[in-house]
This record gives structure tokens, sequence and C-alpha cells, in this order.
């Protein structure tokens, strides 16, 4: 790539650091050059984004329908899947997935969901109310 | 408490801190290319069993935390490098270090990394970032991808080291045991080794996932894609390729530039052996993984959804595995003396 060639296109890091990239010179010679984001990366972020807002919408549905707990909706909210929980909560991957039915849920004892509401960096009313603070 | 150390930005979060960890010894030597380069950073590896966001596993470069170990191996500097069970402990041992003025690599994940924009918060435990110093409850922290120096509180700083999920950091924490000065000769010979190491991970490692037989498989498989997979799960597919070939720490043209700017540092260590020739082309399959990442992004925006554009797509790759492999194939012929 020829540093003129470098692409200026603002992305979310770009209104916070522009990105090193290394580019040739007129004389072929590397050099390193800033980028503030490149349309064709910002457009792969943005799909990834919009798949993760469309799971968590899913989710959010899911566990008003009494089809599964709020862990549920917290584990796509925070991009987790079960093995990222298991290794934040301390449970085992199996006790997790019983910990998705709302039935089990409901009956978990206070110092169980307060695992899940640290895993998730929340509160226990938080987790049990599906409440979502911007953080 | 603050050691002598200068923050640089870098293009790739590993490489940047190594090369700002041995910029002083090195007497201002030691670069972000040399560091990638003598670190065999660069790969590819696609592995569709492992999940990363409901996406295929695909790596443009080594695993997180070799090329540090490489590279100081190959420079014959003996390194410290150390993981904990404890929290309490790796901070205690931080502080140590810090105090005796040595400032320290760490590997952290980045979902909790609070200067990093939303947007690019993911589950990813690969990230470096060089701790320099404290004041009271504030770690002053370089990383490497960020234009200037910032600072995390000791809760945030254990938070991020100790991220869970695939590659957990448990703390890690790296540094080189002693301030030896590195010299002219030391670098020409680990630029050797590393290129020689690179040539094998490339050309040498068995099966079909990885170097440059992976980028052709890749191919191969891309082309089946539309019918496998579906237009939309196929779009996400290409859309998590481009990301980790292009996002922040790849240098752009996944890593393939960066390795191109080593060969040319490289040929003013090693004049006659043909480098700047293997950087042109290295250059140049850069720029057809750019050109592919803008066929990719005609698919995963919607303009493109034929099976003649998964193919196109697909001989992108085929052809870039063939420039790779006579680029390295020409390196491994290289006469060192």
């Amino acid at each position: 790539m020829k540093k003129e060639d470098i692409p200026q296109d603002l992305s979310a890091l770009g209104k916070i650091t522009k990105e090193v990239c290394y580019a040739t010179d007129d004389d072929g010679k590397y050099q390193t050059a800033l980028s503030s984001g490149w349309n064709v990366k910002i457009d792969a972020l943005d799909l990834a984004w919009s798949d993760i807002d469309k799971r968590i919408a899913a989710a959010k549905q899911k566990v008003r329908n009494n089809e599964a707990s709020p862990i549920h909706f917290f584990m796509e909210y925070r991009l987790m899947d079960l093995s990222i929980l298991a290794d934040y909560s301390g449970f085992w991957q199996w006790q997790v997935k019983r910990h998705l039915k709302p039935d089990v849920f409901k009956k978990l004892p206070n110092n169980k969901l307060q695992k899940y509401a640290d895993a998730f960096n929340i509160t226990v009313e938080d987790l049990k109310t599906m409440t979502v603070h911007e953080d | 408490m603050k050691t002598e150390f200068e923050h640089r930005q870098a293009a790739h979060c590993e490489s940047g801190v190594i090369s700002n960890l041995l910029r002083q010894t090195s007497g201002g030597k030691m670069t972000e290319p040399l560091a990638f380069g003598i670190g065999a950073g660069l790969f590819f590896a696609y592995i569709p069993l492992i999940k990363i966001n409901n996406g295929p596993a695909i790596a443009f470069r080594t695993l997180p935390g070799h090329i540090f170990s490489r590279t100081c191996k190959s420079l014959n500097i003996p390194i410290i490098k150390k993981r904990f069970f404890s929290k309490e402990s790796a901070e205690a041992f931080l502080r140590e270090q810090l105090d005796k003025g040595i400032a320290v690599g760490c590997q952290v994940g980045v979902y909790y990394l609070p200067y990093f924009p939303k947007e690019y918060r993911f589950h990813f435990n690969g990230h470096n970032l060089v701790v320099y110093g404290y004041d009271e409850d504030k770690y002053l922290i370089s990383d490497p991808i960020m234009h200037e120096a910032t600072t995390l509180s000791s809760y945030e700083l254990q938070r991020v080291r100790f991220a869970k999920g695939a590659l957990a950091p448990n703390g890690q924490i790296y540094f080189p045991k002693t301030a030896t000065t590195i010299t002219k000769e030391q670098i020409k010979q680990a630029i050797k080794a590393g290129i020689k190491r690179n040539v094998y991970n490339m050309l040498s490692i068995p099966g079909s996932f990885a170097g440059v037989a992976g980028i052709k498989n890749t191919g191969v498989k891309i082309k089946k894609w539309l019918d496998k997979l579906g237009l939309k799960k196929a779009g996400l597919y290409l859309a998590q390729l481009v990301r980790m070939q292009e996002e922040i720490g790849t240098g752009g043209g996944g890593f393939r530039y960066i390795y191109a700017a080593f060969l040319q540092e490289a040929d003013a260590y090693w004049p006659g052996k043909g480098l700047l020739v293997v950087s042109a082309t290295f250059t140049q399959a850069g720029d057809m993984w750019r050109t592919a990442a803008v066929q990719a992004a005609g698919i995963f925006k919607g303009r493109l959804t034929n099976q003649q554009d998964f193919d196109k797509m697909g001989d992108y790759l085929i052809e870039i595995a063939a420039v790779e492999k006579q680029a390295f194939e020409t390196l491994k012929k290289i006469k060192w003396d």
C-alpha cells in the first residue's frame, strides 16, 4: 500500500486515536503513517454489532416468553458464551445450562445469583429484572 | 514511581510492546517490524471448530505471547515470564518490578479495558500493554495501540489482567531479565532465525489449516459457503475474516505490510540476499488481501449475492496463497553465511 492510498474514513476508534499503518513512500521505502479508519472494516464491525444486537433482542424476547432465564439475556449482552460465563462465574458449564431454565433460576439462592451478577458486572436486582445500565 | 520508559505508538500490540521494552538496551535499533519479523509473527490459520463471537477462528499472526518469547530467544536475552493464581500476588510482583525501575509487559483482555471504545471490546485476551510506573492507586500504562500513554486504576488493571475465557492471561507478566546491550550482530543472527522459523510455519506445518496451505484451503472453502451457510451467515464469516485481517493491531493487509517493512530493514543487515525483492512480494500480497477485503465487503453488505461473487472471493485467496508460497520458498532458498 502506498502512503497516499491509506484510507482516512472515520471509525469509532478514529474518534479516540488514529492507528499506525505501514505503507510505502515514493521510493518504495516503508514508513509508518496514521489512519483514522477504513470503510471496509468499519462495515465489517458494524455488521458484527448488528448481529449482536439482534441476538440480544431475541434473547430478551425469550426471557419475556419465559423460555429462558435472564442469564441468557445477559450472556448475549456481555458477548459471553457458556465457557466464558463458566470461567467468570466459577460454575461448571452444565450448571450454567441448568440455570438458564427459568424455573431453576427462580429458585436460585442469593449467593449464587451474586456470582452471576459479579460475572456480568451488574447487581442481583438488575439480573432478576433484566435491567441494563449503560457503562 | 516511574521507570525510564518512553511510550511510542505502534501498529501491533505485542511487537509494539517488545520494541518499546527493548528500545533502550538496543540503542534504538529494535523497531516494531524487526520485533515482528524476528519473532516470526506472520501466520495464517483457519480453525472452524473454534468459535469466536459465533464465527470461525481466523488468525493472521502467531499465537499471543509467542512473538516476545521467540524474539528474546533469538536475541539471546534471558526473560522472566510469569502467570499467577492469585490477584494479590500478581499485583505485588508487578509493584516489586516497578520499584526496581523495570517496565513490564502484561497480557490483558480487552473486554473491560476502559479506554477502548465499546465497539472494539470483545472477549479477546491476547492484547498486550506496558506498565511503566504507578502513582498511588493509578498505574501508568503504555498501550502501543494508543497515541498517548494512559492510566488504569489498580482495580481496572487487575480486572483486565485476570480476564477469563480463551487465552485467559492469568495475570501474565513478562520482561527481559537483565538490561544487556543488544548488538548489531545479535540482531543480524536473530533476523536469520526469525525468517527460518517463519518459513517453517508458513510452508511446513502439517495439515491444511495453517500457513499458505491454510490460505488456499480457506479459498476453496469460501466458494462453498453460499450453499453451505446461506448468504447471511457466509456474510458474517467474511466480515470476521476482514476484521481479523484489518482491525486495529494489524498494520493493514493482515500483517503483510509489517512483514514487508521487516524485510526491508533486514536487508540492511543482510545485503545481497534479495530481501528487498521478497519484501515487494509481501507488499503485493498485502494489497491482494485488501482487494479481497473489498470483495468480502461487497458480499456482506448485500451488494454481491451470486455464486460467481463467492468464486471470485475464493480465487483471491488461492492467488494470495500462490504469491506467499513463492515468497517463502525464495526465503527458504537463501544461503545465509
